[in-house]
């Protein structure tokens, strides 16, 4: 029997972290600290005028394998979108970091410093928490109801005043500490609950645009709702929590939950030709 | 162990025999046969004729197939075929000619995905562990994670695939489908400089292709009317190589962006190309870059495991078979509908 050897047409060597270089005026002595690398862009911690307020410096590198003309239109229109729709967010109150400076050419916002932790990180953690407990599928869930229900309007709320996110997953929800005593009455409360208390904020606002029409609103929600039953499949029955929270939180969520079904019928559509 | 796939969701005829020596062992491919179904330039090819096709070429493949393996019905543990995505004609064609060589050989059947054939091989292939997969082909495109048992849709086309965005495209340029259109116009567009502009269509994971294609049929008829047409910025004559060259660039540059967005998600550094399109050296070249740019590598695969074929089929089934997977003969039926996360991933942890 002959054995048919058939190696990989094209695999790089597995090489160390490229060297991004940062926009001249961000090299000094005090280079930012790079905190995590997205698809898009390169999220540092830095600081903002003054050595004690930390900011967010987010720098989208050039991507090597996009054609130029096309890589400097995409970098240019993300990075004046973003800001723009951050600004409007802001100003209509709905929980967004601010913006501090922006340089569309050179590639780079600065924005104000989110303390917390991503939604998926805590979410996992609570999940794991509770299999380390034994404690049952379906039971006791209403804290992380509680959290659905917040991330619910809080969509709803950037929904209400004109803004389709273009990237919800829950990596880019925070669960800002709430400062003070805040209580928040969600129920019995049990021990390691409290990994999912905090105030969400919206954040990657890369592919955000402004948008009142039900069809991208209907379609930010559903990128959210398979990416969180991929990401967190045990959890992925409480969705309902989300959408019930969204559908009561401005006017016209219900049309936009409607719409939801349409795309949702549209995407399962695509298991179509081999 | 010793299977036989037999696939048939679409243009191509595959029949593959596969061995898996011992646990830990590589897959051995005894033989690996294909068949294509081609249409006239201008065509796409319809249901009836691709399933007629497969009929009458179904029982030369296998026989060749096993004769090319050496070995006899004897050997054979199990018949695997695929039970969907796909076109329903051509689906059944080849599930009706999977039943009999079970009746006759007296041999278990296997219902396989699609998809998760394409997975699988291209895992057992290159080797490559836990990936991000990119499944690109004319009826799919789908960004791919494992996890619990599942391959699970992190991102997909909301309309039409990528592949048959490019199909549906030569075939507005009449060129060739012979050995596909898809090669074709790749070969074309390494002829091609000027980028033109198209609409850009991510939505974080997800993506569309309708109206890119909607914009390059207006500007290959622009084209048409006013061959003359000068590029503002170059100032050279535009082509169709130009606009073949603009079409891959744009939709390889939001399939790159979708899948590093979920290795970004998923922190993997792994990414593997699969299906049709994934024979692209273009697309292989752009995912190759991203993945250096992120510490990883791509892997992916020549045509022999990137297009439809049997082989991998019979390995995704023969996987399913060790763990004790069966479909019964009155079960044996396929669907168009059936999606990758559907099926239960028993063979890995």
């Amino acid at each position: 029997m002959e054995v048919q050897a058939a190696p990989p047409v094209h695999q790089a060597p597995p090489s160390t972290q490229p060297p991004h270089l940062l926009p001249p005026i961000f090299q000094s002595d005090t280079t930012p600290q790079l905190i995590t690398q997205g698809a898009e862009a390169l999220l540092y911690r830095t600081t903002y005028l003054l050595p004690t307020l930390p900011c967010a410096l987010k720098y989208r590198p050039s991507k090597p394998y996009r054609h130029p003309i096309l890589d400097a239109r995409l970098t240019k229109h993300r990075i004046l979108s973003e800001a723009r729709v951050l600004v409007k967010c802001r100003r209509e109150g709905v929980p967004v970091p601010a913006v501090y400076a922006v340089d569309e050419r050179e590639g780079w916002v600065m924005l104000e410093w989110v303390e917390g932790e991503v939604v998926r990180v805590r979410v996992n953690e609570w999940l794991r928490r509770r299999k380390e407990l034994g404690v049952e599928e379906g039971v006791e869930e209403e804290v992380l109801k509680g959290l659905m229900g917040r991330i619910g309007r809080a969509i709803g709320r950037m929904h209400g005043v004109g803004i389709v996110h273009g990237d919800l997953t829950t990596s880019n929800l925070m669960l800002r500490p709430r400062s003070g005593d805040a209580v928040n009455g969600e129920g019995s409360r049990n021990a390691g609950d409290e990994v999912l208390d905090g105030e969400i904020v919206l954040i990657d606002f890369g592919l955000a645009s402004q948008s009142s029409a039900d069809e991208d609103r209907a379609v930010d929600l559903y990128v959210l709702e398979r990416a969180f039953g991929s990401t967190h499949p045990r959890a992925e029955g409480l969705f309902s929590e989300l959408l019930g929270a969204y559908g009561t939180s401005f006017q016209g969520a219900n049309v936009v939950l409607k719409k939801l079904e349409e795309v949702r019928m549209r995407g399962r559509k695509r298991s179509m030709l081999g | 162990m010793i299977a036989i796939g037999l696939e048939g969701s679409a243009n191509k005829l595959g029949v593959g025999i596969i061995s898996h020596p011992s646990p830990g062992k590589p897959a051995q491919i005894l033989s690996n046969l294909r068949h294509t179904f081609v249409s006239p330039p201008g065509e796409g090819f319809l249901p009836k004729d691709t399933a007629r096709h497969h009929r009458s070429w179904v029982v030369q493949l296998v026989k060749q197939a096993m004769a090319e393996a050496k070995v006899t019905t004897k050997d054979v543990d199990c018949i695997c075929y695929t039970k969907g995505p796909g076109m329903g004609a051509p689906l059944q064609s080849v599930a009706v000619a999977a039943r009999m060589l079970a009746l006759l050989w007296e041999k278990e059947l296997i219902g396989v995905n699609h998809c998760v054939g394409h997975i699988e091989m291209g895992r057992e292939i290159t080797g490559a562990d836990n990936p991000v997969v990119l499944y690109v082909s004319g009826g799919n495109t789908q960004v791919i994670a494992y996890a619990e048992q599942r391959y699970r849709i992190f991102g997909e086309a909301l309309d039409i695939a990528v592949g048959n965005c490019l199909d549906r495209f030569a075939r507005t340029l009449e060129i060739s489908n012979d050995p596909a259109p898809g090669y074709n116009i790749e070969q074309l567009a390494k002829k091609g400089k000027v980028l033109l502009d198209l609409p850009y269509a991510v939505k974080g994971m997800d993506c569309s292709f309708a109206g890119i294609l909607s914009s390059i049929d207006v500007l290959a008829a622009e084209l048409k009317a006013n061959p003359e047409t000068k590029d503002p910025i170059t100032g050279e004559v535009i082509t169709t190589a130009d606009l073949c060259f603009t079409l891959q660039e744009t939709v390889y540059a939001m399939l790159v962006e979708i899948t590093e967005r979920a290795m970004a998600h998923v922190g993997s550094s792994q990414v593997l190309i699969v299906g049709g399109v994934g024979c692209n050296e273009r697309l292989q070249e752009m995912m190759g870059l991203m993945a250096a740019g992120r510490g990883g590598s791509v892997f992916a695969t020549d045509e022999r495991f990137c297009i439809d074929n049997g082989i991998m089929i019979a390995h995704a089934g023969l996987l399913a078979y060790e763990t004790g997977f069966r479909t019964p003969l009155e079960d044996s039926t396929c669907t168009q509908r059936f999606r990758t996360d559907e099926m239960f991933i028993k063979w890995r942890d």
